[in-house]
């Protein structure tokens, strides 16, 4: 078990997602920087759809009462365990009473706290992620005991892994195929939306990124239509908006773009202020 | 069955967008349902396929081929003309219109100038069809809503409105499956549960299905709210072929 003393900004469990059921209007959800939580999995030498702890922006302060082995992927909030800073990447044994804190952000906003053999909490439709109006709780909660398979091996050597791609981090160009109504756009909205710099708004969570610049809109709304995570949406009022992995599965705006997903991944790393920039593929 | 002139297109790496005309009718409903089906069976379960209105969204799990893909699943529709109508349920969901539940029935009735009664009575002789579920997990986008109680949504939304509630937005009627924020005009409320994540099957209508409302008192809402809470309730429901 794993104790949550401080649950951070906010922290939820996540795993690839949960699939099969959007027709009934249940978002696919899953760890938004799939490409990190993936690279958690692999050093852990985990299942590929093992549960991890997504933490975002201010880490958590979780006590350990069990031995297990973890590694921490993806931004870089400063792990310490028992106060000592802990290199991303790594594998790290964990003793019972250990804790492991976070610091100052250094790099890109969500982390993955991956453990050997995945988070035990609860299965829901298939999946661990947790999601508002599926799972009984949308995030940890302080209290809260998060259980795993502890391990019965005690060897204290750690691993060098594969090093980081920080192309991931530092990338602010966002790949993507036209949408479905990315035709009825004027020349000019097409070429105003390869040469613009975006900036991402406070508006930013796990359902929705929104863009603060505005793209003049003359375009009629559509019938009621599906959408997928990293569909970008244009508002009436000219607001872009980029469906995340918590997504509404259907929505009534013209979608004018489709992320790539590696940029799905790229974007999920950035935060209020960070500029990025459109390109086709 | 009847084939439409349909549209594909690329959306994303490895999902097909199949557009159908942009018409609201039961026609294409049953024809994109069939279509998606039909893959399914196909594809053994190894795609993901939503609809809506006018359209079905098909993901594979892996990047594709996009023309070939196309060809593919064209030749599946080709086809579909010798498949079968399915059968489609409908389903009875009690509601209780007192004005308790239905905190925006007063208003309604002064604004359409249309007796409470009477606004039951449109709201139940009806049956709806099941078009789409989506916005939230287990909220059906319904057709089939009497134009007489059609009613603009508030300009305002209510920052709460409890799970159950039944209202009017527009030309459409629907359910809350949980408690939300919404800008519908509230009627009433259902004690059934349209949307629950524990259960096996969590949502137990699908596109296609018919619904209809039918009027219960407040002693039978509580009754039937224990029966569902104890997982001992039977929701009625009919074949139907249409």
């Amino acid at each position: 078990m794993i104790e949550v003393i401080k649950t951070g900004l906010f922290s939820s469990i996540q795993d690839k997602g949960r699939f099969g059921f959007e027709n009934f209007g249940v978002p696919i959800s899953g760890s938004m920087d799939q490409f990190s939580y993936a690279h958690s999995n692999k050093l852990l030498n985990n299942k590929d759809n093992d549960a991890v702890l997504e933490i975002t922006m201010t880490g958590p302060e979780l006590k350990f009462h069990e031995k297990t082995k973890i590694c921490i992927t993806g931004a870089d909030i400063s792990p310490k365990l028992n106060n000592k800073s802990i290199g991303l990447n790594f594998i790290h044994f964990v003793e019972k009473g250990d804790v492991l804190s976070f610091g100052k952000i250094k790099y890109g906003i969500r982390s993955y706290i991956g453990i050997k053999g995945g988070f035990l909490t609860t299965d829901v439709m298939g999946s661990r992620s947790m999601c508002l109006n599926v799972t009984n709780s949308f995030r940890i909660k302080k209290g809260e005991f998060l259980k795993f398979k502890p391990i019965t091996e005690i060897k204290k050597n750690s691993y060098v892994s594969e090093i980081e791609n920080f192309d991931h981090f530092k990338n602010f160009k966002i790949k993507v195929y036209k949408g479905p109504e990315f035709n009825k756009l004027s020349e000019n909205q097409k070429n105003k939306i390869f040469k613009k710099e975006f900036t991402i708004s406070n508006y930013n969570n796990r359902m929705a990124y929104q863009l603060n610049e505005i793209l003049e809109n003359k375009l009629e709304p559509i019938i009621s239509s599906l959408v997928m995570q990293g569909t970008v949406q244009l508002t009436p009022s000219g607001k872009l908006i980029i469906l995340m992995r918590d997504n509404q599965t259907c929505g009534g705006y013209p979608r004018i773009l489709q992320l790539s997903e590696s940029s799905i991944n790229t974007l999920s790393q950035k935060y209020y202020g960070n500029k990025i920039m459109f390109e086709i593929i | 069955m009847n084939l439409y002139n349909l549209k594909y297109k690329m959306f994303g790496e490895r999902s097909i967008l199949i557009e159908w005309p942009q018409e609201i009718n039961n026609n294409i409903l049953q024809n994109i349902l069939s279509f998606k089906n039909e893959l399914k069976k196909i594809y053994c379960g190894k795609i993901y396929a939503k609809n809506s209105y006018n359209s079905l969204l098909v993901s594979f799990p892996n990047k594709i081929n996009t023309s070939n893909t196309i060809f593919k699943i064209d030749s599946i529709y080709k086809k579909l003309k010798y498949v079968k109508k399915q059968i489609y349920k409908c389903w009875e969901i009690p509601v209780c219109y007192e004005i308790e539940f239905g905190k925006d029935l007063i208003f309604l009735k002064k604004q359409l100038s249309i007796d409470i009664d009477e606004i039951i009575l449109l709201h139940t002789s009806n049956e709806y069809k099941v078009f789409n579920i989506g916005f939230l997990p287990g909220f059906l986008y319904l057709g089939g809503l009497n134009k007489k109680i059609h009613y603009p949504r508030k300009n305002k939304p209510d920052l709460y409105i409890e799970k159950g509630s039944v209202g009017i937005g527009g030309g459409q009627t629907g359910i809350y499956p949980n408690e939300s924020p919404g800008g519908w005009n509230i009627i009433g409320k259902t004690p059934i549960e349209l949307f629950n994540s524990e259960k096996k099957r969590p949502c137990f209508i699908n596109p296609g299905d018919n619904i209809k409302f039918t009027p219960i008192s407040k002693k039978k809402f509580s009754l039937i709210k224990n029966l569902v809470e104890a997982d001992e309730y039977k929701i009625k429901k009919t074949m139907i072929n249409d």
